[in-house]
């Protein structure tokens, strides 16, 4: 079973060189950490900034510079800045290729839901019903199961959407794994130690399992 | 050249009164009108609906006016940082309605481009499409369902700048950027505070980002506290 870090440092192998990239907050913003040396990419945030870097050392921090999550950051040499119509401009006409996301529920149709839980929970969707309904190539990083112990990976959403038909890939704690296009979760990797049976039992919505699985290579 | 300075935030937001539409700049704290919303807060005008990103925190930038309880309605993306935002929505006396953010931008944009409407795929088929007309258009080879959504129509748009001249010109500082421009853009009437306020040809006409056209009032504002909503280091 992964933790959190294992989860992005498997995502973090979906990261192709020369790919323009947007993390969402949470387990994705940890995938920044494990790109490997030689792979070049450019993190995009969405309130405006190509080329995002680490945070700044103690005591450098701008105020004028923050991320999405409205933390601290930094500029790498050959970043950008531009306005949220901009940013939002080159999200929508798919010059950003991949996002990868959090997720309270996943659909075995590639619907997402991850910004409200009527009665409890009412953040807003921030970016990410921009995000979802235009990227090509979507990953979501998230927990197999919730916290009651409910599986997140579902025949139907139950929570209120956020876009339909766009998953791509999903990566949990258990399994790595693909959203067919005529619908289904389709296994392709077990976490270290899990077995096919344990995902099948954590997954509601229609696994599809062919042949063998693989136990994932992370390191 | 015309002259668009005004002496200072009173003055600047003297004229929005009750029940307007306001546009306010700013990501979560980050390029926040901080000295026009002390204004804000210091005249009274009630029943506000304010057009952000964000809703400030709860002892900053717009959480400031829904502590004086002077907003009756917030459109915004994100609300997750404002207890008493939360407080006030669930107990119904805010009303919110929240759209996803590219779509919060565009719709600026296209008020400040002189389009009624922008078309896009942002929300289809979540709650957010509910009562909006869609569109399937093919595009780039993809045959996709859009939504139509209207540009805002604003009494006023406030935004920071960094740095302004009295033509109204505006420069803005790294990601403090962020709604400022198009909201500037898109205002009946827009109020730009600027950090330093400059003499006429002291700005170079290839970096400006908002032409003066775009701007009615503007003032160099004072006491910037610039609130860091969170403070991410590494050490050295």
């Amino acid at each position: 079973m992964l933790d959190k870090n294992g989860i992005a440092k498997r995502i973090a192998k979906e990261v192709k060189d020369g790919m323009y990239v947007n993390l969402g907050i949470g387990i994705p913003t940890l995938v920044a950490n494990f790109i490997p040396d030689g792979v070049n990419v450019v993190l995009q945030s969405e309130n405006g900034i190509l080329g995002m870097g680490p945070f700044p050392i103690e005591g450098e921090e701008d105020a004028d510079l923050i991320n999405a999550g409205k933390q601290t950051v930094t500029l790498l040499k050959g970043s950008s800045v531009f306005d949220s119509a901009m940013s939002f401009g080159m999200i929508r006409s798919q010059k950003v290729n991949l996002t990868i996301l959090g997720a309270m529920e996943v659909s075995e149709n590639g619907d997402i839901a991850n910004w409200k839980i009527p009665g409890k929970m009412v953040k807003g969707m921030g970016g990410a019903m921009d995000l979802v309904a235009s990227a090509k190539n979507i990953i979501v990083a998230m927990q197999h199961v919730n916290k009651a112990g409910e599986s997140k990976l579902l025949p139907n959403c139950d929570l209120p959407l956020t876009g339909i038909r766009c998953v791509k890939k999903i990566v949990t704690e258990l399994a790595v794994l693909d959203i067919l296009p005529e619908g289904g979760f389709r296994l392709l990797e077990r976490a270290p130690g899990v077995s096919v049976e344990q995902i099948k039992n954590a997954t509601l919505g229609k696994l599809i399992i062919e042949g063998e699985i693989p136990e994932m290579i992370i390191d | 050249m015309i002259n668009r300075v005004v002496k200072n935030a009173e003055e600047a937001v003297k004229d929005i009164t009750d029940n307007m539409t306001l546009l306010v700049g700013g990501f979560g704290l980050c390029g926040i009108p901080e000295n026009c919303i002390s204004a804000l807060v210091k005249k009274g005008s009630k029943n506000l609906t304010c057009v952000s990103n964000n809703a400030g925190v709860d002892d900053f930038g717009l959480g400031l006016l829904l502590q004086s309880k002077q907003i009756k309605k917030m459109i915004s993306s994100y609300v997750g940082e404002n207890a008493e935002f939360e407080r006030q929505m669930l107990s119904g006396e805010l009303e919110v309605e929240l759209i996803p953010q590219g779509t919060l931008a565009t719709r600026c944009m296209a008020a400040g481009y002189g389009m009624p409407v922008i078309y896009t795929p942002a929300g289809v088929g979540t709650e957010v499409a509910i009562g909006k007309e869609t569109r399937t258009f093919t595009y780039n080879g993809e045959t996709k369902e859009y939504l139509m959504e209207h540009a805002f129509e604003a009494d006023f748009a406030i935004v920071k700048a960094w740095k302004g001249d009295s033509a109204g010109n505006l420069i803005f500082r790294s990601t403090a950027r962020n709604f400022n421009p198009m909201m500037a853009m898109a205002g009946k009437i827009t109020i730009a505070e600027v950090e330093e306020l400059v003499e006429l040809g002291e700005l170079d006409p290839d970096q400006i980002h908002t032409p003066g056209i775009y701007v009615h009032r503007i003032f160099q504002g004072e006491n910037y506290e610039k609130r860091i909503e969170q403070v991410t280091v590494r050490k050295k």
